[in-house]
């Protein structure tokens, strides 16, 4: 497999604050790269640099083979990138839009009506052409973005945040957009704040004040989480919530609606069960296996990255 | 006082031809955390609405903490809270000072103001923080304190927008603890969002579609319903189905 | 279709379409130029009209009615007699009923057919000194002029008599519109430019621009192009209605006014651009747009205060000021008819100014987001 991105020892400090504290990993060609973190974590300048919007402090970015510091013109023709916020003409209509984006990067005449006619069915977005930006929703929005940075077929996508604030519905279509210019043969580097997101993507890395604290496929991510974690229902949560804080060997106690998610230093034995159903007054009514979420094996590394320092 | 907070039947509203909120019934019980889930425009802003007393309906009969949604608007209005997310306090200010203010705009006295402001410092474990400025809280916290100020002349029922879009995993899940709080002194919780991380929270919720709801029950039992991992999917399942018909 | 479009080009349209896409703004562009042309033009005038004069005439003699006569003869007194006392003249001043009070003694018919040395007492309002001192002027010429009409015979061995040429009736307008002018013009020129750029960074869509392979000049230029035509546009409207409302005479040649005021509106426009590189948002923008243009135009340019009386320093820095250059074209052109060869030196300065402002422009026109 060939590298798309390489990052090096990338840092970025504005001032004395170190947005990005020396990051370093690389993404495959062909590869759906998911960046999760929260927001301030550094994914924005990360993005932003990978772009060459931005200098690095120290380190270096190559991007298919080529410097970021230097090769800026040329970079910038094989790359496509959505920015975080909706940054296209909310007073142009869609075509308009289409049409000057095409200008920009010199999409030739002769390829133009063809890319136009690919990028509106996949949006579905042939429709409202001649719709203005601005009045369409956010769901729409975010497909014409992702066109007008699909308009001269790069190699790389990079797109920052894409579905935040969308609906559910358009953030599942626009997911399934993003796997099939994955299957031809696009490099996608995608950052979320969406924990769940993360499940979508063929590797994830992790990223927290400025630091990259795991890279890994989701699945095993996921099973990173040592704790055994456990999905109790009962009469009285709250009640049932302080009695298990109060135990030893809890290491997290967390409400989910009607139900509480509890994590363990140890396995329970059936005995401690029944033994902690008695003394919680009947709170207690049954438990199960929980598999951790994204967010639970997040807020475990980052509570180790923590402790680390 | 009743177990049930907020009951209507065939609540609806018509604007012109446009029916926002269609034959809508929903019981509620006292200090249930129940969400109302939908795409913009599917209904959710203005079934609130009617409910805080802010609309007239047009049809259907509602009874919120038992008064009447036609006859009683104005004394609904001192019953509840309201926080969107753009409710915000001000971060140049103390956390005292940014009580002492909402406390004035709700029209309550200096003593209780004093009284309230500590046992709500004192509940979200903040009094030490009580005269550093908000803007030094972690977001969590704040978003908790915002709560509390929203809630200083004791509402019976709170409404949140979109309480934590945009809130990091671990700010969330404290904010939320304040949220489990607040339900657990009997007083009932409406979220509304679109963020359906936000909706495996809630005790109960609607999804609402085109002013209907098309679903409600306890996430877990929606979930296993539809045989689906998240609430994510299943709403994504239901608008599919919703749109094809 | 065929060959693609210059990016220069496609920048330029979008920005037209831009400019079409919202009316209102585009309503008030030309009015709000309009309306200060007219709000400037009547209020910025230094001549006094209507002196009203109070009449003190204890002479009552046949020449002393052909003294007042001679004054009602001019368009800026404005006469009546006064029957009261001399003390009572302060209240007349105090309620604002005259501006000066003429007190003609009761021997005047009698010296002056004598031609002994006869007092005419004027008593003059100088809370506004400038005003008192035109005052006297104008009176004393009145009354010159009633002593020759009257007799030549006093033999006066020589005099000195001034022709003023350009703008014979010293009238004010002529030379403040063609400095209004000035002002607009490089004010909005400025105000257009500087908000078109800080927009696009204000709203996120240079982000989206400058990942493209797109150059600073092409941006530059194409954002400029229309504008040049807009804010020439607005120029016309200016000038014409400078001229026609205010009947300001026109000497010169039309073609080398509207050739240099291009020029003029270019140098504007760059001034824009450089401060839009600077700016971060667009209400800095604006901020800086109209403290680099309306106070130096005001103050520095010649527009109200002679260059030539100011300290030296501030002498040096109206180099630095473009409506300097324009007042000298514009003037010139206006009001004397001055040639392009007359002009060539203020031109070359403009056309130098604007090269600079655009190089430096593009030179600091960042194409990545770093401050």
């Amino acid at each position: 497999m060939k590298v798309a991105l390489e990052i090096i020892e990338f840092k970025k400090v504005y001032g004395t604050y170190p947005a990005v504290n020396g990051v370093s990993f690389s993404v495959e060609e062909g590869e759906l790269f998911g960046l999760i973190g929260p927001d301030g974590a550094g994914k924005t300048t990360l993005i932003r640099a990978l772009c060459t919007l931005l200098k690095p402090t120290s380190g270096s970015l190559i991007v298919s083979g080529m410097d970021s510091n230097t090769d800026i013109l040329a970079i910038r023709n094989i790359l496509g990138y959505m920015p975080q916020r909706f940054s296209l003409y909310q007073d142009l209509s869609v075509e308009q839009n289409l049409q000057f984006f095409a200008d920009l990067f010199k999409v030739p005449a002769i390829h133009r009506t063809e890319r136009l006619n690919r990028l509106y069915q996949f949006s579905r977005l042939e429709s409202f052409k001649k719709r203005l930006a601005g009045e369409l929703s956010g769901g729409m929005k975010q497909k014409l973005a992702l066109s007008c940075a699909l308009i001269h077929t790069p190699a790389i996508l990079i797109l920052d945040e894409p579905t935040y604030g969308v609906d559910p519905l358009s953030r599942q279509e626009f997911w399934e957009i993003l796997k099939s210019i994955q299957q031809e043969g696009a490099t996608i580097l995608v950052s979320t704040a969406y924990m769940e997101e993360a499940e979508l993507c063929d590797r994830v890395a992790l990223m927290y004040n400025g630091k990259i604290i795991e890279i890994n496929p989701p699945e095993k991510i996921k099973a990173e989480y040592p704790y055994p974690l456990y999905r109790c229902e009962g009469r009285d949560m709250q009640k049932l919530r302080n009695f298990f804080k109060n135990l030893e060997g809890i290491r997290q106690t967390q409400l989910f609606g009607n139900a509480l998610h509890v994590s363990f230093s140890e396995k329970p034995s059936p005995g401690d069960w029944q033994k902690w159903q008695k003394q919680s007054g009947g709170d207690l009514k049954n438990w199960i296996d929980h598999e951790p979420s994204m967010e639970d094996v997040f807020l475990y590394l980052i509570n180790q990255e923590i402790k680390d320092e | 006082m009743s177990e049930i907070a907020v009951q209507t039947s065939g609540l609806t509203k018509k604007f012109g031809d446009f029916v926002a909120v269609d034959q809508v019934s929903i019981d509620v019980k006292r200090g249930e955390i129940f969400g109302f889930l939908g795409a913009n425009g599917a209904g959710k802003t203005t079934m609130i609405r009617m409910l805080c007393g802010l609309l007239k309906p047009t049809s259907g009969e509602g009874k919120v903490t038992g008064l009447d949604l036609y006859a009683e608007s104005e004394r609904i209005k001192q019953k509840i809270g309201y926080m969107s997310q753009k409710f915000s306090l001000y971060n140049d200010l103390t956390l005292s000072e940014n009580i002492d203010f909402y406390g004035g705009i709700y029209g309550l006295n200096p003593t209780d103001i004093e009284f309230k402001k500590n046992q709500l410092l004192a509940d979200l474990q903040l009094t030490p923080w009580r005269d550093k400025l908000t803007g030094t809280l972690p977001p969590g916290f704040k978003q908790g304190l915002a709560l509390g100020t929203a809630m200083l002349h004791d509402p019976s029922i709170v409404f949140l927008d979109e309480p934590t879009s945009g809130v990091d995993p671990s700010s969330r899940r404290a904010f939320w603890d304040v949220i489990y709080q607040t339900a657990s002194r009997g007083i009932t919780v409406f979220v509304t969002t679109h963020f359906m991380d936000e909706a495996e929270y809630c005790h109960r919720i609607s999804i609402m579609s085109t002013g209907k709801i098309i679903a409600l029950d306890r996430p877990d039992n929606l979930r296993e319903k539809y045989k689906l991992p998240t609430i994510q999917s299943v709403f994504v399942h239901l608008m599919r189905q919703a749109s094809t018909h | 279709m065929g060959k693609e479009k210059p990016i220069v080009i496609s920048i330029a349209i979008k920005e037209v379409l831009h400019i079409l896409k919202d009316p209102r703004s585009l309503v008030i562009l030309f009015l709000m130029p309009i309306l200060q042309l007219v709000m400037f033009g009547y209020a910025l005038k230094m001549e006094i009209q209507e002196v009203r004069i109070g009449v003190i005439d204890y002479s009552h003699s046949p020449l002393s009615r052909e003294l007042v006569d001679s004054f009602r003869g001019s368009e800026f007194f404005r006469l009546f007699f006064f029957e009261g006392e001399e003390r009572d003249i302060n209240d007349l001043f105090r309620k604002r009923k005259a501006h000066a009070v003429m007190i003609i003694p009761g021997n005047f018919a009698k010296d002056l057919t004598r031609e002994s040395l006869v007092d005419i007492q004027f008593i003059i309002d100088a809370a506004d000194p400038n005003a008192a001192t035109m005052i006297r002027n104008y009176v004393n010429q009145v009354i010159m002029n009633f002593n020759e009409n009257r007799n030549d015979m006093i033999p006066i061995p020589f005099e000195i008599r001034g022709t003023l040429l350009y703008n014979p009736d010293r009238k004010s307008t002529y030379f403040f519109v063609p400095g209004i002018v000035a002002l607009l013009l490089v004010m909005i020129s400025a105000l257009l430019t500087s908000i078109t750029i800080t927009r696009e960074k204000e709203t996120g869509t240079m982000e989206q621009i400058l990942v493209s392979p797109v150059r600073p000049h092409e941006i530059i230029i194409g954002k400029v192009l229309p504008y040049i035509l807009l804010a020439f546009l607005i120029g016309i409207i200016i000038l014409l209605i400078g001229i026609f409302l205010f009947q300001v005479p026109f000497e010169g040649s039309v073609m080398l006014l509207l050739f240099l005021s291009t020029l003029y509106i270019i140098t504007a426009l760059s001034l824009g651009l450089m401060i839009s590189t600077i700016a971060p948002t667009q209400q800095v923008a604006m901020m800086l747009a109209l403290i680099v243009t309306l106070l130096p135009t005001f103050l520095l340019s010649g527009f109200i205060f002679p260059i030539s009386s100011m300290p030296k320093l501030l002498q040096y820095l109206t180099y630095l000021i473009p409506a300097k250059y324009y007042l000298f074209i514009i003037r010139g052109i206006i009001l004397k008819g001055s040639t392009f060869m007359q002009l060539f030196l203020p031109t070359l300065y403009l056309s130098i100014m604007s090269t600079v402002l655009l190089v430096i422009s593009i030179r600091k026109f960042s194409i990545n987001l770093e401050r």
